[in-house]
């Protein structure tokens, strides 16, 4: 809470960001108290961050610092005020905090933890609700992503001359001095990232993991790469257009699935289709989707990431030509 | 009842300050910010929810018989994917409103806004 | 295959979005949008066939049955809405490869089309659902999408314009989501159905009546409803015209569809009008929007900001007709969500076509119009009458049932108030009829043409749609008392 409050005061944007960053592993480690393992690791490398990432990159664009509003906040204090205590007094007859009789573990949960593992057959609960009960809700997730990407390409692409080889030699070696010990330890690190990031994708099954988290580290393990080894030698690597393309594939994958279970006959998205075992049909099922997620969240944390700085890398350009 | 409740009323406070932070501030990146804290509150309270006492992570396992809730940490998975979509977009527009008026600064932007019409 | 229409309702235009990256010519691109679109115009049609023959259609998605699963429940509500926004999304799309050559840089046409799609599957989705948390995730869908659309628009007011959209539609979404956490803490479930049978158990709990507010207030912002409808003037006049059509005929309609839903389906009729005073706080705050936004609409000098405020006011009609809560009433609403699609696509396709020949939709510009862009300006001429309420146009018919509910539950006030609005909006209509027909032309700017066929075809399809469905009343009338009594029946 202190931290909350902090960040209302302080006018110092880039401590305002570490701050968020920090309520963001606050709140991830709360989650792991609360037995939310799943949700802890994502709100750890995507709120804490992703978030943090691009937010740091926005301000090298927009200015560090926030001016002194002049009015007076009361309004804003007012409306605040009033929603506050309207969600305490609805907290008056809420069920008690961690009670097993609690309404919400009546109904629908407790076929989701009895009987999940002959119906789909795999122990991470919270994996078999998301990728197949609720596996419609993880394809519109997906989708939001991939609109997000989209979005940011509409808004901050910039058309780019390519770089020739002879540049980025020239940018690589003036580089080469100055960060030579990060260069070198992230050489070694970055296929130590690749890996974990495979293990978390496919581990999801039997641990906490999954498309999502596996997907935010391995775009980490990439613009780690970038942001050492410059953006010009990035490009060269990860080539634009087809990440584009990678990103559809993710989200087609995951509506694909969904069309062979229609065309062998069930509803969309319904696994016990894709196999003659309907329990193996789950398996290669969530195995899929999830692997669709992964596609999709690399590449759009990569796009965004790669047109954020590629629009910084534009100003700056235009600055020194202008100078 | 305060101690079976008040789990909730800190989260309600936390709600608030993201909530105060997006709707009083007049910087765009400061109102994105507010708009996150706004959000993980929220989850924060969903996940507070799931809470059985003496359970454990909803991950199968031998010898356990008691899991806390695994539906509100689905929904909160995708609600944080959600949060992060949103939050790329709005700095890309802070980005370009930066660009275009020269300012992140709410009155500024209205005062340019005034001169325009 | 057939049985599968509610789900392909949806994802066909869903998965026609990322398959738009693998073509390149801004062309084919367009014609492979047009085709996903007519596709899901197609589906909407066999659906509401099928509602209308054989009652509610369920749909379980992954094979799991609900509330462990998500479902889809089409009834004559979504089926009417589903038909709405894609028959809107259509029309519109035709004329939308000519219009954003003029408006958006070459190099994001491609980005358009596929935003547009997924901002229409996001909408299509947010309506067929019957599982609370999967409104949320649809209702995102189309938002992002919204936002990276509006923010498209040539003027850098579109990049201010969209982030106080972002702003407060993510608020309102984040409050929405409060609701629905709420709700499932108190019943344990999401199912729309489901929850329907729960919440009367503990419906007299301070926990679902802020579960209520939250939900209604979050719907509210998205609604446009005074005094929330901030972010939606600008939103429409900023943005490229093509998008304002589309948006126009679509966003607003599918928030009224969710009060609809949470209010009569999910939290029931009686509770929800005895919770809250929600009778008195609509019926006064439907007509001072209307009020608001006409005097608004009368001084604006800009004529896309003129329909914008006009569509507030539209929407502030839809509430004053919820807020009766009968039968006739929200047989009003329905009507009018149908007929304000039809008016305002077209007004502001005619719109686009102006804006495509002249550059400008300043008032003062479309001078001498009247004889330059004939067909144009009629289509505004005839939309407008339609918006005043003149019989044999849509928008008499809808006003009719709207005096008609009034007069019935003896609200003899609001029944003059909306006569009145009526006769405000003959004010504002008036300004673009003096502007374009009879004022001299402007100099120096005799060669302006008429539209091109590809906007013309779709404006006169609209205006004759419009025209004839406000002679032949059947189908329309049908349909809305269909869903209206259908809503009124499962709670009693």
């Amino acid at each position: 809470m202190a931290v909350a409050f902090a960040i209302v005061r302080m006018k110092d944007l880039f401590a305002v960001i570490m701050l968020s960053g920090i309520y963001g592993l606050l709140s991830a480690s709360f989650f792991v108290a609360m037995d939310a393992v799943d949700v802890a690791f994502t709100e750890a490398s995507v709120g804490a961050g992703i978030s943090t990432l691009l937010m740091l990159v926005a301000i090298t664009m927009t200015g560090r610092t926030e001016n002194p509003s002049r009015h007076k906040p009361l309004l804003a204090l007012a409306v605040v005020f009033v929603t506050g205590s309207l969600l305490i007094y609805g907290t008056l007859d809420m069920p008690y905090f961690g009670l097993a009789t609690d309404p919400v573990h009546q109904h629908v949960a407790p076929r989701y933890i009895n009987d999940s593992m002959q119906e789909v057959g795999v122990p991470n609960i919270v994996t078999s609700v998301l990728a197949s009960y609720r596996g419609f809700d993880t394809f519109g997730e997906v989708v939001v992503i991939f609109t997000a990407g989209m979005g940011v390409l509409a808004l901050l692409s910039v058309v780019r001359k390519p770089k020739d080889m002879a540049e980025i030699d020239l940018i690589n070696k003036s580089m080469h001095e100055e960060h030579l010990i990060l260069r070198i330890v992230a050489k070694i690190m970055i296929p130590f990232i690749l890996l974990f990031a495979l293990y978390v994708q496919f581990h999801g099954d039997f641990g906490p993991g999954g498309g999502f988290q596996a997907g935010v580290i391995f775009a980490a393990a990439i613009i780690l790469y970038s942001m050492l080894f410059g953006m010009s030698t990035a490009r060269k690597v990860i080539n634009q257009s087809y990440i584009q393309l990678f990103a559809a594939i993710g989200v087609l994958l995951y509506g694909s699935v969904g069309v062979i279970s229609l065309l062998n006959g069930k509803n969309f998205l319904d696994y016990n289709a894709l196999s003659a075992d309907p329990v193996a049909g789950q398996h290669l099922g969530i195995l899929l989707v999830e692997l669709g997620v992964g596609f999709t969240v690399t590449s759009v944390m990569v796009i965004i990431f790669f047109n954020f700085a590629g629009r910084r890398n534009d100003q700056q350009n235009k600055e020194n030509n202008d100078l | 009842m305060i101690l079976g409740l008040y789990n909730y009323w800190i989260v309600v406070v936390l709600m608030m300050v993201g909530f105060y932070i997006v709707i009083a501030h007049g910087n765009l990146i400061k109102k994105i910010v507010g708009l996150t804290i706004f959000q993980t509150s929220v989850f924060i309270f969903y996940i507070s929810m799931a809470k059985v006492d003496g359970g454990t992570a909803p991950i199968l396992a031998e010898g356990i018989t008691q899991y806390s809730n695994p539906l509100p940490h689905v929904l909160i998975l995708t609600a944080i994917v959600v949060g992060i979509a949103t939050t790329a977009l709005g700095l890309a527009l802070a980005v370009r409103i930066k660009e275009a008026y020269g300012s992140i600064e709410e009155e500024e932007i209205q005062t340019k806004d005034n001169l325009d019409c | 295959m057939l049985a599968h229409l509610p789900i392909l309702q949806v994802i066909v235009p869903l998965m026609a979005a990322p398959l738009c990256l693998f073509l390149t010519r801004s062309r084919l691109v367009w014609l492979f949008a047009l085709i996903a679109s007519g596709a899901a115009f197609l589906i909407s049609v066999l659906l509401l066939q099928q509602v209308m023959a054989s009652g509610t259609i369920i749909y379980e998605l992954g094979g799991w049955d609900a509330p462990w699963g998500i479902e889809y429940r089409i009834d004559q509500l979504n089926a009417l809405l589903l038909l709405i926004i894609s028959a809107v999304s259509t029309v519109v799309l035709f004329a939308a490869h000519t219009s954003i050559k003029e408006e958006i840089p070459a190099d994001r046409h491609r980005l358009f089309y596929i935003l547009y799609l997924l901002s229409l599957a996001g909408m299509l989705g947010i309506v067929a659902t019957a599982d609370a948390f999967n409104v949320f995730v649809f209702l995102e869908i189309s938002s992002l999408s919204a936002y990276a659309l509006i923010a498209l628009g040539k003027d850098r007011r579109a990049l201010w314009a969209s982030y106080q959209y972002l702003i407060m539609g993510t608020i309102g979404a984040t409050f929405i989501l409060i609701g629905i956490g709420l709700m499932y803490q108190m019943t344990g479930t999401l199912n729309m159905y489901d929850l329907s049978q729960r919440l009367p158990e503990v419906d007299n709990s301070r926990t679902v009546f802020v579960a209520f507010t939250f939900v209604i207030v979050g719907v509210c912002l998205k609604l446009a409803l005074f005094p929330l409808h901030l972010w939606l003037p600008n939103a429409y006049a900023y943005a490229p015209s093509i998008v304002t059509a589309f948006f126009a005929a679509t966003a607003t309609k599918v928030a009224v569809y969710l009060l609809i839903r949470f209010t009569f389906s999910i939290f029931g009729l009686s509770f929800s009008f005895t919770a809250l005073p929600l009778q008195m706080l609509f019926v006064v705050l439907g007509l001072l929007g209307i009020f608001v936004a006409s005097f608004a609409a009368i001084y604006q000098t800009n004529a896309k900001h003129l329909f914008a405020y006009s569509s507030i006011a539209q929407i502030g009609y839809m509430i004053v007709g919820f807020s009766v809560s009968t039968t006739t009433g929200l047989m009003a609403t329905l009507l009018h969500l149908f007929n304000h699609a039809l008016m305002k696509s077209a007004l502001f396709l005619a719109l686009a076509a102006v804006v495509y020949r002249i550059g400008s939709v300043q008032m003062n510009q479309f001078h001498g119009l009247g004889r330059q862009m004939p067909l144009t300006m009629a289509a505004i001429v005839i939309g407008g009458l339609s918006l005043i309420g003149v019989p044999l146009t849509v928008g008499f018919v809808s006003k009719w049932y709207l005096v008609l509910a009034t007069i019935e539950n003896g609200w003899w006030p609001v029944t003059v108030l909306i006569l009145l609005g009526s006769l405000l909006a003959i004010v504002y209509v008036w300004r673009i009829v003096e502007a374009a027909y009879f004022k001299p032309a402007i100099v120096g700017r005799e060669n302006i043409k008429e539209a091109p066929m590809s906007f013309l075809v779709p404006i006169w399809t609209l205006v004759i749609a419009n025209i004839y469905f406000g002679i032949d009343t059947r189908l329309s009338v049908q349909v809305a008392q269909s869903a209206a009594q259908s809503l009124f029946g499962v709670n009693p």
